[in-house]
């Protein structure tokens, strides 16, 4: 491991970025399109039973805003990719509306600043859990006090409870999965253009 | 999934108007509706989308087909709201956690129609909307910049692409011993590692299409747009559209007393 | 139209001088010490092992190579990409000349960057800032050089095929009216119709410019007479030069022939030795005999998408391909051929087991189901792979490891037994000096022989390759062919779909053919027939 790995601060997008953040997105939407299929068999009786529990999956719709930056490593990756991802979605079909975007650069938004506070210098296994926590409060927030959030009308400890699971949420899914993914790809040699192609040899936490 | 977003064969007029026009009038109405929950402004906007629909090309039983899930969504919604909004008014429901009170039920019933109300304009807009006509609005009217508009098209078009992908490495996986079937943990496991199967795929594509875009002279500072964005008369109409159902449900509403700002309820 | 602008096309120069290239994160350099010189006009043809840096070169000469992610970052880092030497077009340096020279790749999907035909024709003319009617203009000319004019400007690219997606990354390149066309395996994804297809635009469209050729292609036969040099390289740890050979293709096939075939490349009139089926049929090791019937399809219809929802109402999908009858039978092969969108892989894969049949039926015989079942389709996945081994198109999508070892022992482990075959299997497809490499970093033909290894080593009675030799050069050819040769020898029944006639001799066997025309949705019960020849 040499030192010289973290000192890349080339920070203008280049052609092959700004494509593989967006396909990154896209492909997260996916994934994610597929996973709720799944998802709704468990989602629809949680939703019945305890309905801020739905928070505990919300992280999955933050994994473009973690992995796009642990990739990239450039500023503003996050909020793009959110954005993108926000983007993608709204084109296949929301519940959300329009409303979609709001949220997806929000959620963006808490991993961007989360990366920022340091310097886009460090995309370690804390860091990543941060952003995605970040991300998580975000999506919390929106969901639970903006007009269109859908738990407007909840009371104020479900609120609670609600961006509490989505936090967590949001740092075990986005924030570690990301941060595992980002290893792998990296050993497999396709981020060998990348910022990230040394991600797999970097230590966990420093 | 790949004829999902392509538009062919539809001729209708909303086609023809620009796509930053669509989405003003559809955001303009999604936050005036944001702004209260109440059944009447819900219904009255509902209906007047309806009415919109045949003008976007979609038959009602277009809707239904690609608008279900929404619905549910919106049921669901609808729902959690009622159980856990305070309560106010007669008690109708009272299990454990679950209470579910005349004014909480009515509260969840406006939710309903309001999700309904939000989800669906977004449903209209896609279906008359073009993508690349939407990145043309977006770097030309907008002025977003153009790299990102461009590189991000060109990657939405490998949705479908990726799409196919994903259930072909779901084949190729179970070929080599690893279900797809079993209990919700071997599913998820089977899910994680074909979902880093599509990035690796998706990494890849995206950087040889990066080349092939940076080989035809993308990236640099200006260009050329061979189709240009415009605004019309049409556009006037879209966005006066929006104005009219917009200001037609918040009068609905007032009229009948039912307007009940977000941040006023509860408290 | 041919008009004033066709003398826009000035054919460029190419000069290198001591230029060599090291990717990033690499200690060896792609290209070491090239000197070479291409003069206006002239189509020069790039060979050599892989490994030579031919890509690397057509790349450079692109302008898109050097983005270094660290370029103008403060600390220099040995790590880095590393340029030494000179490379020029037209005495100046390839980024500096964006828009001079055009580059085709080899994956069809990712030469195509907007969804609709004309606009991704405009696309690198926009990009060059050219007039808005000139654009158009030039549109409608390059789309009728390579024989797409037919089309509507609004047709959707993603109905094209793949020789005709590489047809349009052509007119998106001509649009551009670049001096120099730089081709990096435009036709190795390509079925035969395809390359020919591909081809024959490149030759009308040089003809009309005059734009200088580098091609890089291991099919050479193909593109031989378009080109009137061949240049073939050598690995940059060469201590010597870059240029191996250099000359009119005559004379460098005929000098080069030896190393040529040694490096893989399907030289002209070459076909791999390969190991011959024993004739008498010697006495299978597996315990199956010959020709034993292990699994039938009978009046199947295929199709890739799953029951649609129309509302709650689940409605069947439509097939690709419908009522085919065929049998598979213990060391015996069965061919799949036919045109590009008959459904012959989705025919494949439903024979797998992979996918459900939208109507008739596959079975099992008690032979190869062993008190499974019937249908193969309802096999748990670990009963599946003991019995029918998948071998799909594409080796990463079957990746479900970080190590080549792992990856081998996977489908053992989960069956519990037949570890002991794993390094048998290494050893005779010559993956033992890479057990500990991630399967992802390997060469394509490495891929390949891991792919087939890893399926093998659950002890399939019955292999289902998907264009196996799709791509690869003739070396991985052969000792892919003399292996499935040995396997049926050994019992094991062999399904192959391919385009590939020489492989479809080496194995003999039942060819089956299917579909005729280019149509998909053949309507009609009875339009594909199967050609179940005698056997």
């Amino acid at each position: 491991m040499t030192t010289a790995a973290i000192k890349k601060t080339s920070h203008s997008w280049r052609v092959a970025d700004i494509v593989v953040a967006a396909l990154i997105a896209v492909a997260g939407g996916v994934i994610f399109w597929a996973w709720s299929q799944g998802a709704n068999l468990i989602s629809t009786p949680v939703n019945a039973v305890y309905p801020p529990l739905t928070g505990l999956y919300a992280g999955g719709w933050m994994i473009p805003a973690v992995l796009g930056m642990l990739i990239i490593r450039k500023p503003g990756a996050a909020l793009f990719c959110e954005g993108v991802a926000a983007t993608g979605e709204l084109l296949m079909g929301s519940q959300y509306g329009t409303t979609v975007l709001i949220s997806g650069v929000l959620q963006g938004l808490g991993a961007e600043l989360v990366f920022a506070a340091f310097a886009y210098k460090k995309f370690n296994l804390p860091t990543s859990l941060l952003a995605g926590a970040g991300a998580g409060l975000f999506c919390g927030l929106n969901d639970s006090f903006a007009p269109w959030g859908w738990n407007i009308a909840y009371a104020a400890g479900d609120k609670l409870a609600y961006i509490v699971f989505c936090a967590i949420s949001g740092a075990v899914i986005a924030g570690a999965l990301s941060w595992i993914a980002a290893r792998g790809l990296a050993r497999t040699g396709v981020l060998s253009s990348f910022a990230s192609r040394k991600a797999a040899t970097e230590p966990v936490f420093s | 999934m790949r004829d999902a977003l392509t538009l062919a064969g539809n001729r209708a007029v909303l086609t023809r108007a620009n796509p930053l026009a669509k989405f003003a009038a559809v955001f303009l109405i999604t936050l005036v509706l944001a702004l209260s929950i109440d059944w009447m402004s819900a219904s009255v906007a509902l209906a007047c989308e309806l009415l919109v629909f045949p003008l976007a090309g979609l038959t009602f039983s277009l809707l239904w087909q690609r608008g279900w899930p929404l619905i549910l969504a919106a049921a669901v919604g609808g729902w959690s709201t009622s159980i856990l909004s305070p309560d106010s008014g007669r008690i109708l429901l009272d299990v454990g956690i679950w209470s579910v009170s005349e004014g909480s039920l009515q509260l969840g019933l406006g939710f309903l129609l309001r999700g309904l109300a939000i989800a669906l304009p977004a449903v209209l807009l896609m279906s008359c909307t073009d993508p690349t006509d939407l990145a043309d609005a977006l770097a030309q009217k907008a002025r977003l910049p153009h790299r990102f508009v461009l590189g991000t098209l060109a990657a939405l078009r490998l949705v479908g692409l990726m799409a196919e992908e994903w259930q072909t490495i779901g084949m190729a996986r179970r070929a080599r011993g690893v279900g797809s079937r079993g209990n919700p943990w071997q599913r998820m496991r089977a899910t994680l590692g074909q979902s880093f199967g599509l990035l690796v795929q998706a990494i890849r594509r995206a950087t040889r299409l990066a080349v092939t875009m940076e080989a035809r002279g993308f990236g640099g500072a200006s260009r050329t747009w061979a189709r240009v964005s415009t605004f019309s008369v049409l556009d006037v109409w879209v966005v006066l559209g929006g104005v009219l159902i917009a200001a037609g449900a918040v009068a609905a509403a007032l009229w009948a007393g039912t307007w009940n700002m977000v941040w006023l309820e509860g408290t | 139209m041919p008009g004033q602008d066709d003398a826009g096309v000035r054919p460029a120069a190419v000069t290198a001088r001591g230029w060599g290239w090291r990717h990033a994160g690499r200690t060896k350099p792609a290209v070491h010490a090239l000197d070479l010189d291409i003069r206006p006009g002239e189509r020069v043809m790039l060979l050599g092992p892989s490994g030579a840096g031919k890509s690397t070169l057509l790349h450079a000469l692109a302008g898109v190579l050097g983005d270094n992610d660290a370029d103008d970052a403060g600390t220099p880092d040995r790590d880095d990409a590393d340029e030494s030497g000179e490379l020029f077009i037209d005495g100046a340096p390839p980024r500096s000349r964006r828009g001079r020279a055009g580059l085709m790749q080899q994956d069809p999907e990712t030469q195509v960057v907007l969804s609709r035909l004309g606009d991704d024709v405009a696309f690198g003319a926009e990009n060059l800032s050219v007039p808005r009617e000139e654009i158009w203009r030039r549109v409608h000319e390059a789309l009728d050089d390579v024989g797409l004019s037919h089309l509507p400007l609004t047709h959707p690219t993603s109905a094209l095929s793949g020789g005709q997606k590489q047809r349009l990354a052509l007119a998106g390149i001509l649009a551009m009216r670049p001096g120099l066309i730089l081709l990096d395996e435009p036709t190795a994804n390509l079925d035969p119709d395809g390359v020919l297809e591909v081809r024959d635009a490149v030759g009308r469209c040089l003809d009309k410019t005059g734009a200088t050729l580098v091609v890089v292609e291991h099919r050479v036969a193909a593109w031989k007479d378009l080109v009137d040099r061949i240049v073939v390289l050598q690995p940059g740890s060469a201590s010597d030069g870059a240029v191996l050979i250099d000359g009119t293709p005559d004379e460098v096939l005929e000098q080069a022939r030896g190393m040529l075939i040694a490096a893989g490349v399907w030289v002209p009139g070459y076909v791999p030795e390969t190991r011959r089926r024993s004739a008498t049929g010697a006495p299978p090791s597996s315990g199956h005999s010959t020709g034993q019937l292990l699994l039938a399809a009978e009046k199947l219809s295929v199709s890739r998408e799953r029951p649609r929802r129309r509302g709650f109402r689940p409605v069947p999908p439509e097939p690709v391909l419908r009522d085919v009858t065929a049998q598979v039978r213990a060391g015996e092969a069965l061919t799949v051929t036919g045109p590009n969108g008959a459904g012959k892989s989705t025919f494949a894969l439903t024979l797998a087991g992979l996918l459900p049949p939208v109507d008739g039926r596959v079975s099992a015989t008690v032979e190869l189901s062993g008190g499974a079942g019937i249908d193969p389709y309802k096999w748990r996945a670990e009963q599946l792979i003991a019995r029918i081994g998948t071998v799909f198109q594409e080796p990463e999508h079957q990746f479900v490891t970080g190590r080549v070892l792992d990856e081998l022992q996977f489908g053992p482990r989960h069956l519990g037994h037949g570890e002991e075959r794993v390094d048998e299997l290494l050893e005779r497809l010559r993956l033992t000096h890479l057990v500990d490499a991630n399967p992802y970093t390997l060469s394509g033909g490495e891929k390949r022989r891991l792919s087939v290894a890893t399926v093998l080593a659950a002890h399939p009675q019955v292999l289902v390759l998907d264009e196996p030799t799709f791509g690869q050069d003739a070396n991985t050819w052969a000792e892919l062919a003399s292996f499935l040769s040995e396997l049926l020898d050994a019992g094991t029944a062999v399904v192959s779909v391919t385009h590939d006639e020489e492989f479809t001799q080496v194995l003999g066997g039942t060819e089956l053919r299917l579909g005729s025309g280019l149509g998909n949705n053949a309507p009609g019960p009875a339009e594909p027939t199967p050609e179940q020849a005698a056997t």
